[in-house]
């Protein structure tokens, strides 16, 4: 057989996983791989950062249930990196990101842009590997798509010695996977099932509440036909918006810190709650001693670590959510739970998201409420960090899986403008739309030239409060107004965009608004409207910090 | 309440795996008593002996965790009542010429070895379960210890006892 470079190996490798688009941005370590990427047959797209390449591949790899793959040189390019692995690894993305590294003979000698990246990286990827031998590529490379996207997914990084993509090699990709400590795959526990099923048709006021996990199983249709046999409200976390459509009466919508009164009076209220790949992190659960003080814990997840790490589950059911589901509907009774469900529909008929639409200034919310009537909720909603993302969480009605976009669990300011580029690569017919705050905005703004450059046509609407608003929230409510490095002066973002060649529009009269939001998802190419709205609202209802998740302030 | 506890965990012999296991101990904020690491008889495999102090919750949690890296092949808990386990120390201690006879009793006593002889110091081998060690460690104090290096706890689970 003949032999090839490692970087020919790599090209083949991702040829063989699939790969339709790359995320990178070259330098000295890379540039044999580059080299081949000139003319290779899938897409390499140059972003203006690496951490834009890591995050447009995360927004790829979220919004279309496929694998993001990334690239960068050695030392500040790998380190780069880093905000973006640890971003995709909290919410469980799958991802494969590639740096190269020092040549092996340099390697520990603090050579010239020489960063220990395994190292680093260690505890932000769900594995990682420094490739010593060009006969071990093709296999770490089968491994690392592998492991990305099985059981729970998560980033899987290569670290990769220049040296290597220049050795050469025969090319063989691995038939088969041989990975003695990983096993992804679990049988559903039979017993725990009818255990299971036993609690809830018995109990009396059970919730569901579904994450991330529902949304990367693909649980979807399963956990509707799931809910609307038992009669089980369907409560949904940051991540797990779409999982189950909002405008289903069972519906009760996001919970936590600022979720919605009702989401968080169910779980308060309930007696059981049935985990849908939910980890139960503390903005959803505020403190935990009195966390849903009533209620058993039916916990499905694919990572047995979830199990009891924060709240004590009763019942574990270990397995993708999906085939769970699956295995629990035949043994659940249609049963009438009338009673709660008409407590339900009142919490929420009585506490709908709201805010006061008085003044002349334009709400944020109101932006966010147009935006869903406009797309009928339809948009793919990549958020940035803030009030911004959580407003797009309460005021846009989602109904399917995959179209919110959100760092939720590492909170990543910057993510939304390179995720919602990431986006529109692999959502072509779909509307992409980047909600952004004007600080988040400006951490990755650079990423604009890469959306020019491939003509993405994003929309991307600033909810220009001039301040960090999340902060200032906190600031007001709990600093006595001490607005401490929150309050910003910005430069003209529509003529930054217009410098960037992006069409661009600033909104300041409400009475404006619905027509130039309408102008910019007609427009055929990327948009970024500059809506000044007011600066002092608030991100209500509210659970302070270390406070019990009944007792939510405002709204 | 926190216990004692024993895991006897298989891994790969990659290089890193050490980094990777105590890392990931140490950023989970799990104690770690003592850590051993040695070949198996299968050259692909080490066996790390990993003594801690935890309650049941965060055992499990321990034992959760390690089992997602990828280069953990097993875990097993080891039961303290059904074990054979060791502690190896070397300790000098001060040791005028006066004191010899004393201290060489006391080795004997303890079913130590003296592994090195000067002038006024002497080089103690122990080895025995933990629980001797730290005996014999509280007499010898009283001589003066000059320095101590022990090994942590290496431990194997009993033959079956068949029927
Ligand atoms: C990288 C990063 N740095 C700092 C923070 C802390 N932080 C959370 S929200 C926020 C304010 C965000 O301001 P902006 O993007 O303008 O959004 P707004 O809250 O005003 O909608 C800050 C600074 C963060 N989440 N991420």
């Amino acid at each position: 057989m003949a032999k090839i470079s490692g970087a020919e190996i790599f090209i083949e490798s991702l040829k063989k996983e699939n790969v339709e688009v790359l995320f990178g941005y070259p330098g000295g370590a890379v540039i044999p791989i580059y080299d081949k990427l000139y003319d290779a047959p899938f897409k390499n797209v140059l972003t203006r950062h690496e951490q834009g390449a890591i995050h447009a591949a995360d927004g790829y790899a979220r919004s279309t249930g496929k694998v993001g793959v990334c690239i960068s040189t050695s030392g500040p390019g790998a380190t780069n990196l880093v905000t973006g692995l640890a971003t995709a690894y909290m919410d469980s993305v799958p991802m494969v990101a590639f740096s190269g590294q020092v040549s092996s003979s340099l390697l520990g000698k603090d050579a010239f842009q020489e960063a220990d990246v395994r190292g680093i990286t260690m505890p932000i990827t769900k594995h990682n590997y420094l490739v010593t031998d060009v006969k071990d590529l093709a296999r770490i490379i089968k491994e690392a798509f592998y492991i990305a996207s099985s059981g729970r997914p998560g980033p899987v990084l290569i670290d990769l010695p220049v040296d290597i993509t220049k050795e050469l090699a025969e090319f063989e990709y691995p038939e088969s996977i041989d990975l003695p400590g990983y096993n992804p795959e679990y049988n559903i526990d039979k017993d725990k099932l009818s255990e299971a099923a036993e609690l809830i048709n018995s109990s009396k006021k059970a919730v569901i509440f579904a994450g991330g996990g529902a949304i990367s199983s693909g649980a979807g249709n399963v956990l509707e036909a799931f809910a609307k046999k038992s009669r089980i409200p369907v409560i949904t976390s940051l991540m797990g918006l779409g999982a189950f459509p909002e405008d289903n009466e069972l519906s009760l919508g996001m919970p936590g810190m600022h979720g919605c009164r009702s989401a968080n009076y169910a779980l308060t209220e309930s007696d059981l709650i049935i985990a849908v790949g939910v980890r139960f992190d503390d903005r959803v659960t505020g403190k935990l001693d009195t966390f849903a003080p009533n209620a058993k814990v039916i916990h499905i997840d694919i990572d047995p670590a979830e199990i009891s790490k924060n709240v004590d589950a009763l019942i574990p059911l270990i397995g993708d959510a999906k085939e769970v589901l699956e295995g629990l509907s035949p043994l659940i009774k249609e049963s009438k739970k009338e009673a709660w469900i008409t407590q339900i529909c009142e919490w929420k008929t009585n506490n709908p998201y709201k805010y006061d639409d008085d003044s002349n200034e334009i709400k944020p919310q109101y932006v966010i409420e147009e935006l869903n009537r406009l797309t009928d909720g339809k948009a793919v909603i990549v958020t940035e960090v803030g009030q911004n993302q959580m407003w797009a969480a309460q005021y846009y009605n989602y109904s399917v899986p995959r179209n919110f976009l959100s760092s939720g669990g590492l909170g990543t300011m910057g993510y939304g403008l390179p995720a919602a580029l990431g986006a529109q690569l692999g959502r072509k017919d779909d509307v992409v739309i980047d909600i952004s705050g004007d600080g988040s905005f400006q951490m990755n703004v650079q990423e604009l030239a890469t959306i020019k450059n491939y003509n993405l046509p994003v929309k991307i609407i600033i909810l220009n409060n001039s301040s960090l608003g999340m902060v200032r929230q906190w600031q007001e409510l709990f600093f006595e107004k001490r607005y401490s490095s929150t309050i910003l002066e910005n430069p003209d973002f529509v003529k930054l965009a217009e410098a960037y060649g992006i069409y661009a529009a600033r909104i300041e009269d409400a009475k404006e608004l619905s027509k130039a939001l309408e102008d910019a998802l007609n427009h055929d190419g990327p948009v970024l409207m500059d809506i000044k709205v007011a600066q002092e609202e608030n991100v209500f209802p509210m659970v302070p910090a270390g406070k019990g998740i009944q007792e939510m302030i405002g709204g | 309440m926190k216990h004692k506890h024993i895991l006897s965990v298989t891994v790969a012999n990659h290089p890193g795996v050490l980094t990777r296991i105590s890392g990931l101990l140490s950023r989970r904020n799990f104690n770690i008593d003592s850590l051993n690491v040695g070949e198996t008889d299968n050259p692909d495999y080490s066996r790390m002996t990993i003594e801690l102090s935890a309650d049941d919750r965060t055992l499990e949690q321990v034992k959760k965790q390690l089992d997602k890296l990828i280069e953990v092949i097993e875990i097993i808990e080891l039961d303290k009542s059904n074990i054979v386990d060791r502690d190896l120390a070397l300790i000098r201690v001060d040791c005028p010429k006066e004191n010899r006879s004393e201290i060489i009793q006391i080795v004997d006593t303890f079913r130590a070895k003296v592994v090195d002889l000067s002038k006024d110091s002497i080089m103690i081998e122990a080895t025995g379960t933990e629980y001797k060690i730290e005996g014999l460690i509280e007499i010898l104090k009283e001589f003066g210890i000059r320095d101590i290096v022990r090994t942590g706890i290496v431990a194997l689970n009993r033959g079956q006892v068949t029927d």
